[in-house]
């Protein structure tokens, strides 16, 4: 692989991304669709008399013909424009949209009914005939359109109650809403039902002040103001646009803080609780975990009002609600489009999963944001779990005040602003003192995921009943007001969390003899508790967003039975929950690629040696090496060096004499031929360079160490015995004297040629190949030189040099060899080859110098 | 001179060198001996580039501290904690702080200094190939190399946070560590080992930037141009990392997991994203570090 391809990748990869960036971005506005605003005159009301416009936009499919049609409706306290982003979406994947602005909101006209039978609901099923006589809609029979409804919360709500009085319907997709507005409104854990129930005080007040004419923004679906604000008249002032009996109603529950039955009447028209067995479409369920408004139970409810029915059922429960939360938008529009693409476009292969939980997947490492994983379960368990286990928890019976006024209350969490605490982990939960009873559990040994609602039997007993008869009696006949929470409690100083901020709110019936017991069911939630985390149940007498007795009291709690009901799901899977598969699997591959690439990469080996020449210092046979472009550097080339020979390398610039020396020491791979030294073959590396002394085309020393220093870990560097070096003769052929101990950066050209020559020389190598060595050094040096490599070879050691200096060669070497164009001219003892030419009489004279031989040589024999 | 040839005269008649040896080589040469690493250690120690950067990531630490003195007071931290208003809590916040603003940039381009100068410096002295021809044997050379560059890489990488620990310590004092985004707090002698883990993910992290260095090395001449080469990777890699249109091809961006290692630091650590982070680092510096080996071995060195 040549590194020159990288750059070509790369580019193509770079272009490649930069196009799939702009298609991306392009691609959406080159099916854009064009949203029709659309004015629906509706009748409606108890005797269909009462004539209301509802301000539509009806987007067409995206694909164009027709297409099935989704109705997207809006948020409590929004308009049509809320969920218009989501339309458009919906459109560019192929399905009619229509939007309207509910009575009462926008620019409909109108009164808020709470989605009544008898006013959004007919007007619902007025906005399926208008649609019906669209050409973008395609239709399941004459007037009968194929439709979906989704929507939050309110819209949510008359997704369910339409579908309900309207069998033209196909498919719904209710978020974040309610089962029994009344239950909502009025909770009671124990089972007793909104009569008995604690009104959450808050979060009604919220609700039902969106109705006002200037709503205010908040979590309730992403409500917007309209702009407009016409001039309020006193029954604006008090009631907003709500009808008047609604108001009168909430206005009474506000004031006394207790349902009346006429309340839950009202309330339960208004909710899916009053049409059992009549919603039979398939419907999904997305209800969020941070939802104190609606919590996770009425989902639940609605699922098994829906699942009664026999039509197919799927739940989710999504990190967002009325309280915060991410809020998934796209993941909720993922698996709203899947549902219906599912049950409208009978898409069979689109998957829909009968229960999925949003977990928390820890942060994005690269955003630092949070990620939500999903696990998913092949069935819905409902709230108490597919399977349970119990918790002991131990506590002896505690005493609890109610404070006078409810003042000051703890906070579990604020409705209607539920972002601040949306970051998982922090809690907004606060306890007062002296008003909650804690019931621990043993540290746990393992990780605990609860799904769903744990249940725990709590025992009341009304302190002081003897003492001010009138409080006691007053209490008896109230009951008990107690807040459940189930609290993750971790070890050390942590402050303990209350996942979701969700309470239950119970109120416990006292008998005469001032006790009482109850079930109750503790907030639904996914929390897993990791090992070493304490559950821990608290008992509250107050919370900040619910109506609690202003009369002082105090309570004695403790549990009757000591065991926590904890609903477990083993079947919810979390996928990729842990490491990819790539974590292991690119590294194993990666180490697979690289063993490959180096075994292939590997040159053979092999002890190639001659025996017969074992005592021959050089043989060079047929060797040939072309440069990239073809042309031959050096051009089967053969030639043999005996013992004790000064070997002169004769050859104009680009002869090829440096290339062939550098084949000598296996820097460069021959591409035909072999070099052979002492016999062995050369390869690089070959052990036989250690024979080899060499200085080639200048020094390399390293720059910032001493002279000394380069050549002590230049042998150092060989691995050999120093005292085989023979530093001192070494030292004395540089000469460098005081200057040795210097950084060679300082050294000039002839101190470096003559350290180099020195670093050639260590370890006395057998063999001596040096490369234009009198180059920058005076005469006299030059002349040392001379002896010294004549000294060398006499005692049986081969030196091989190649200068330009004619001379030089001719006065030192005992023998030559000529090359030309990468190509042998001549070989043979400087004696022979001047005599040779002495005779062939070009001078005449008998002091032929080789000078002339030379240029002779390579110029006029070609 | 002569008397020099006179004197060595002697041994060279007993040198003569028969057949008999295995592989023809002088006496005591062994491949296996070749450049050994307290020799690669010393040829890089005294180099003015390994000073200077051990200098100022050493010095960092201090300018930093002299920063929060001489800025002490003018910060208004509010809302959600950052680790930099955190990082005058104690001597492991302001180690935290002082690794999350260096291990981005500053360490990478150490990295790649040690681990791309390596063998570019060399050819660029032309003292590669009288190593070559020693004979230091090629894979013996590069692993030489490698294993040198990695070890000062390290140090470059273990020596900043250990010295703003130090510094950290002697100035803001040893204090339980402040958890960015939540404030709580972790006992500082459970966060102790856990800083370990994160140097040494932080260490890991660095592999591709070392890896690419390193093959950058082994084909250029220039060490400028391997160093620069590799820093161009972390940056380009930055860049993409940023557009989020890539989706879940991020993942494989080499420096997308490189602040994975906060999550070690967390109340609940997270060792997900470390993981991951491994894996991608490892898988690309084992492919690049075998392609410089191959690259190598088969290079004809004409520098």
């Amino acid at each position: 692989m040549k590194l020159a391809g990288k750059p070509v990748a790369g580019i193509t990869l770079v272009t490649v991304l930069v196009a799939a960036v702009i298609t991306w971005v392009l691609w959406p506005s080159a099916q854009g669709t064009h949203p029709r605003e659309q004015s629906v005159t509706v009748l409606d009301g108890p005797r269909d008399d009462q004539q209301v416009t509802l301000d539509a936009t009806f987007f067409p499919p995206a694909g164009g013909g027709r297409a099935p049609t989704v109705l997207l409706a809006h948020g409590f306290g929004g308009s049509k424009e809320s969920v218009r982003e989501a339309a458009v979406r919906l459109a560019g994947e192929g399905y009619a949209v229509l939007t309207w602005s509910a009575r009462g909101f926008g620019r409909s006209t109108g009164q808020i009914a709470l989605n009544s039978p008898d006013y959004e609901v007919k007007d619902v099923r007025q906005l399926l005939d208008w649609l019906a006589r669209r050409p973008e809609v395609s239709l399941d029979a004459a007037g009968d359109p194929k439709v979906g409804v989704a929507g939050g919360s309110y819209g949510g709500a008359i997704a369910l109650m339409a579908a309900a009085y309207d069998n033209r319907i196909d498919a719904i997709v209710p978020q974040i809403t309610w089962h029994d507005l009344a239950d909502a409104l009025f909770p009671e854990a124990g089972g007793r039902g909104p009569l008995n129930g604690v009104f959450k005080r808050m979060w009604a007040g919220l609700f039902f002040s969106r109705g006002g004419t200037s709503p205010a923004p908040g979590p309730l679906r992403g409500a917007t103001p309209t702009g407009e604000a016409p001039p309020a008249s006193a029954q604006e002032v008090r009631c907003g646009r709500f009808l008047p009996e609604l108001c009168d109603v909430y206005q009474r529950i506000a004031e006394t803080g207790r349902a009346t039955p006429e309340a839950i009447e009202t309330l339960r028209r208004s909710s899916p609780v009053s049409v059992p067995g009549r919603i039979k479409v398939p419907t999904l369920l997305l209800q969020g975990t941070r939802d104190s408004l609606f919590p996770l139970g009425q989902a639940d409810a609605n699922a098994r009002a829906v699942a009664a029915t026999g039509a197919p059922v799927a739940v989710a429960w999504f990190d967002g609600g009325h309280d915060g939360g991410d809020g998934e938008a796209d993941w909720i529009h993922e698996r709203t489009t899947a549902w219906f693409a599912r049950y409208l476009k009978g898409d069979a292969g689109q998957a829909t999963v009968p229960f999925t939980v949003t977990r928390d997947g820890g942060r994005d490492p690269g955003t630092r944001r949070p990620v939500q994983l999903h696990a998913t379960a092949p069935a819905y368990p409902g709230l108490y779990g597919a399977a349970t286990t119990q918790v002991a928890l131990t506590g002896p019976a505690q005493p609890v005040a109610n404070p006078p006024g409810g003042s000051p209350s703890s906070i579990s969490s604020v409705p209607g602003f539920g972002g601040l605490g949306g970051s998982p982990g922090v809690s907004l939960s606060t306890e007062m003192a002296g008003q909650s009873a804690h019931f621990d559990s043993a540290p746990l040994t393992a990780p605990l995921q609860v799904t769903g609602s744990s249940t725990v039997r709590v025992r009341v007993r009304a302190e002081g009943t003897g003492g001010t008869g009138g409080t006691g009696g007053k209490v008896s006949e109230e009951g008990v007001t107690l807040f459940a929470k189930l609290y993750d409690a971790g070890p050390g100083g942590q402050a303990p969390i209350l996942p979701d901020g969700l309470v239950a709110p119970v109120r416990v019936a006292l008998s005469p003899d001032g006790t009482g017991e109850a079930t109750v069911a503790l907030p639904a939630v996914d929390h897993r508790f990791d090992a070493g985390h304490r559950l821990r149940v608290a008992f509250t007498t107050t919370d900040l967003g619910y109506s609690t007795p202003a009369a002082p009291a105090v309570y004695q709690v403790e549990l009757a039975a000591p065991t926590l009901t904890v609903p477990v799901d083993a079947a919810l899977r979390t996928p990729q929950n842990g490491p990819s598969w790539w974590t292991w699997a690119l590294p194993a591959a990666a180490v697979v690629a690289a063993a490959v690439l180096l075994l292939t990469g590997r040159r053979r080996r092999r002890t190639d040696h001659d025996p017969s020449l074992a005592d021959v210092p050089l043989r060079i046979d047929g060797l040939t090496k072309a440069y990239r472009n073809g042309e031959r550097a050096v051009d089967d080339l053969s030639f043999t060096v005996e013992r004790g020979q000064v070997l002169g390398l004769l050859g104009p610039n680009g002869a090829g004499k440096t290339t062939t020396m550098r084949m000598m020491m296996g820097l460069i791979h021959p591409d035909a031929g072999e070099i052979r030294i002492f016999g062995h073959r050369i390869s690089p590396g070959a052990a036989v360079l250690s024979r080899l002394g060499s200085f080639v085309e200048g020094p390399g020393f390293l720059p910032h160490l001493t002279g000394r220093a380069n050549l002590e870990l230049y042998w150092k560097a060989t691995g050999r015995p120093e005292h085989d070096a023979h530093f001192a003769e070494a030292l004395e052929i540089a000469g460098l004297g005081a200057a040795l101990d210097r950084a060679v950066r300082t050294y000039s050209q002839g101190m470096r040629q003559r350290l180099a020559i020195a670093q050639a020389m260590l370890g006395l190598p057998d063999l001596l190949v040096l490369d234009e060595p009198a180059n920058g050094l005076d005469p006299p040096q030059i002349r040392e030189m001379r002896e010294v490599l004549i000294a060398y070879a006499a005692r049986g050691r081969t030196v091989i040099v190649s200068s330009h200096l004619l001379a030089e060669v001719e006065q030192t070497c005992s023998h030559v060899v000529v090359m030309r164009r990468g190509r042998l001219v001549t070989a043979g003892p400087v004696r022979d080859l001047l005599g040779e030419h002495t005779s062939g009489g070009s001078g005449g004279g008998s002091g032929s110098r080789l000078e002339d031989v030379f240029l002779d040589l390579i110029g006029e024999k070609a | 001179m002569s008397e020099i040839l006179t004197r060595t005269g002697s041994p060279v008649e007993e040198v003569p060198e028969g057949p008999g040896r295995g592989e023809g080589q002088a006496a005591g040469y062994l491949p296996g001996r070749t450049l050994p690493l307290s020799v690669e250690f010393a040829r890089q120690l005294r180099r003015r580039r390994t000073l200077v950067m051990f200098g100022l990531l050493l010095a960092l630490p201090w300018i930093l501290v002299a920063a929060f003195q001489l800025g002490a007071g003018s910060g208004q931290p509010s809302g959600v904690p950052r680790l930099s208003d955190l990082a005058t809590e104690g001597g492991l916040n302001f180690a935290a702080f002082a690794l999350s603003v260096s291990a981005s940039f500053l360490l990478a381009v150490a990295v790649a200094l040690f681990c791309g100068d390596t063998v570019a410096s060399e050819a660029s002295w032309s003292s590669l190939r009288y190593l070559l021809a020693a004979p230091v044997p090629r894979d013996r050379l590069l692993r030489q190399k490698l294993v040198v560059a990695l070890t000062y890489s390290a140090a470059a990488v273990v020596c900043l946070p250990a010295m703003a620990l130090l510094a950290g310590t002697l100035v803001f004092g040893w204090h339980d560590v402040r958890v960015p985004g939540t404030g709580e707090t972790v006992a500082a002698l459970d966060v102790l080992p856990r800083f370990g883990v994160v140097v040494g993910y932080v260490l890991v992290s660095q592999f591709v930037v070392a890896a690419l260095a390193f093959l950058l090395s082994v084909g250029t001449d220039s060490p400028l141009g391997a160093v620069g080469g590799a820093v161009g990777l972390v940056i380009v890699s930055g860049i993409l990392q940023a557009v989020d249109a890539l989706g879940s091809l991020r993942e494989f961006l080499p420096t997308f997991w490189s602040t994975a290692w906060l999550d070690a630091l967390a109340p609940q650590p997270d060792y997900g994203g470390m993981v991951k982070g491994v894996a991608v680092s490892v898988t690309y510096s084992v492919v690049l570090v075998a392609l410089a080996f191959r690259r190598f071995r088969r290079k004809d060195v004409v520098s």
